[in-house]
C-alpha cells in the first residue's frame, strides 16, 4: 500500500502540532525519505510560514478537492529538500469544503509516491480533525505537560480509539526540566502514567522554536537546539529505529551529581 | 535545615506538578465515564437511599468510588457497612433474602450501631433527600441579604 499516512494532532489548540508536523517533515527527509506534509487546518494555515515556504504557494488543498488545479501543481518544494513537499491549507474556505473521503482519496494518491504523508490536524474535534484522521495510519499526539493540554488529549486519544485509529503515540512537547526538577511541572512519566500510551518523544523547551518560525527555518536545521535534536529523534522512531531519550540535563552540576547519587537515581 | 538539604539533593516536597496530575486524575475519571462529580454525588444519594430503605447503613463509613485501571476499564467499587441485626433491638424489617455478603464480614463496630438507638435514628434522618432539602436551606439562608 505504499507510503504511511501519520497524523499529528492534539485536541487542544497551541501546543506546537504545526511545529512538530514541520519539523518531522524535515527530519524524515534528511533521513532520505521522500516526504509530502499537509496542512489540514484550512482558514488558518500556518505549515508554510514554519517552513519558509510561503510565497511559493499557488494552489492549495482546497482547490485540488475541487479539482481546479491537478495535485503535482499544489505541491510546492522544499527549499533544501527535493524529496520533500507541502500541500498547504486554503486560507479563505472553511473546514467544510474538504470531507474525510476527499483526505482518503488524496492520501491514496500520495502513498504511490512518497513514504511518509504527514497531516498537520487542527486543533479540537471537529471537521478539520475527522478530516485529518480518517486516511492516518498512524496518529502523533502532541501535548504539554499541563493540566488542560493532557485533558483535551485524552478526550482525542478516546475519539481516535473510537474511530479504529489508536493506539496513538504522544509527543510531549514543551517540556521544562528545570521545572520538572523542582516538582512544579508535570514529568514525562507524568503524563504517561495518565495516558497510558507510548511516547515517541519529548521535546524540551526552547528559545530557538521561536527564532526558527521568525526565519522559516524549522529547528531540526538547527544543530545547536535541543528540540531540533529532540524532534529529529521522534523521526528516527518514527521510521522505526530505537533510539534512546535524551537526557535533557543541561550540564549537570556537580550537586545534582551528587544528589542522583544520594537519592540512587 | 533539612529543608534546605532536602532542597539541595533535589527531594523537593510535593509542588504543584504533584496537584496537577491529581486534578488530572479526577478531572479524567468524570470525562471518561461522561458524569461529571456533582451527579456522581447525586447517584451515589440515590443508590443509599434505596439502600437504606432495606438496611441499616453506617453512613460514615459509606465508600461508593470509581476505580479506574486505563482509559477503557472503570468499575464502581462500593462497600456499604450495614448493621447486623439483633434481636434485642428495635427491629427493622429485613428483606428475606437476608444480608449481603458485606454483613458477613461485618465488624464490632456495626454491631454496637446496631445496639445504639440513637445511632441509628440518626443514620435514618440523614436521609439523602433530607440532606438535599437540608442543602436547599441553607442555600435560601445565603440568599437573604
Ligand atoms: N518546544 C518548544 N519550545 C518553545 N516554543 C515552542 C515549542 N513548541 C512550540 N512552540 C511555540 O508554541 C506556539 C504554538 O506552536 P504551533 O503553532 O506549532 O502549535 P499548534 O498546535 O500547531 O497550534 P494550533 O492549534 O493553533 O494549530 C508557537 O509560537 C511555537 O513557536
Ligand atoms: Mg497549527
Amino acid at each position: 500500500m505504499g507510503g504511511k499516512v501519520v497524523t499529528i494532532s492534539s485536541g487542544k489548540g497551541g501546543v506546537g502540532k504545526t511545529t512538530a508536523t514541520a519539523n518531522l517533515g524535515i527530519s524524515l527527509a534528511s533521513l532520505g525519505k521522500k516526504v509530502v506534509v499537509i496542512d489540514a487546518d484550512i482558514g488558518l494555515r500556518n505549515l508554510d510560514v514554519i517552513m519558509g515556504l510561503e510565497n511559493r504557494i499557488v494552489y492549495d488543498l482546497v482547490d485540488v478537492v475541487e479539482g481546479r488545479s491537478k495535485l503535482r501543481q499544489a505541491m510546492i518544494k522544499h527549499k533544501k529538500f527535493d524529496d520533500l513537499f507541502l500541500i498547504p491549507a486554503a486560507q479563505t474556505r472553511d473546514k467544510m469544503a474538504v470531507s474525510p473521503e476527499d483526505m482518503v482519496k488524496l492520501a491514496n494518491e500520495l502513498r504511490e509516491d512518497f513514504d511518509y504523508i504527514l497531516i498537520d490536524s487542527p486543533a479540537g474535534i471537529e471537521r478539520g480533525f475527522r478530516n485529518a484522521l480518517e486516511p492516518a495510519d498512524e496518529v502523533l499526539i502532541v501535548t504539554n505537560p499541563e493540566v488542560s493540554a493532557v485533558r483535551d488529549a485524552d478526550r482525542i486519544i478516546g475519539l481516535i480509539e473510537a474511530a479504529d485509529k489508536g493506539p496513538g503515540k504522544l509527543i510531549i512537547n514543551r517540556l521544562k526540566t528545570e521545572l520538572v526538577k523542582k516538582g512544579e511541572m508535570l514529568s514525562s512519566d507524568d503524563v504517561f502514567d495518565i495516558l497510558g500510551l507510548s511516547i515517541v518523544g519529548i521535546i524540551p523547551e526552547d528559545e530557538l522554536v521561536l527564532s526558527a518560525s521568525n526565519s522559516g527555518i524549522p529547528v531540526t536545521l538547527n544543530m545547536q537546539s535541543k528540540a531540533g535534536m529532540a524532534f529529529n529523534n521522534v523521526a528516527r522512531r518514527v521510521i522505526g529505529e530505537d533510539v534512546p531519550f535524551m537526557n535533557l540535563d543541561e550540564n549537570p552540576g556537580i550537586l545534582q551529581r551528587l544528589a542522583k547519587l544520594l537519592n540512587g537515581r | 535545615m533539612t529543608n534546605l538539604l532536602s532542597r539541595l539533593f533535589g527531594r523537593a516536597k510535593k509542588g504543584s506538578g504533584a496537584t496537577a496530575k491529581d486534578r488530572l486524575r479526577f478531572v479524567l475519571q468524570h470525562d471518561r465515564i461522561n458524569l461529571p462529580p456533582e451527579r456522581m454525588e447525586e447517584m451515589k444519594s440515590e443508590i443509599l437511599a434505596v439502600i437504606v430503605k432495606y438496611l441499616v447503613v453506617d453512613k460514615d463509613r459509606v465508600e461508593i468510588d470509581l476505580e479506574q485501571r486505563d482509559r477503557t476499564h472503570s468499575k464502581l467499587v462500593a462497600e456499604i457497612p450495614v448493621a447486623i441485626h439483633t434481636p434485642s433491638a428495635n427491629s427493622k424489617p429485613v428483606a428475606d433474602s437476608g444480608a449481603p455478603a458485606d454483613a458477613a464480614e461485618s465488624n464490632g463496630a456495626d454491631a454496637e450501631l446496631a445496639d445504639d438507638d440513637s445511632a441509628v435514628e440518626a443514620a435514618k434522618s440523614d436521609s439523602p433527600k433530607d440532606a438535599k432539602e437540608a442543602k436547599a436551606d441553607e442555600d435560601e439562608e445565603d440568599k437573604k441579604p
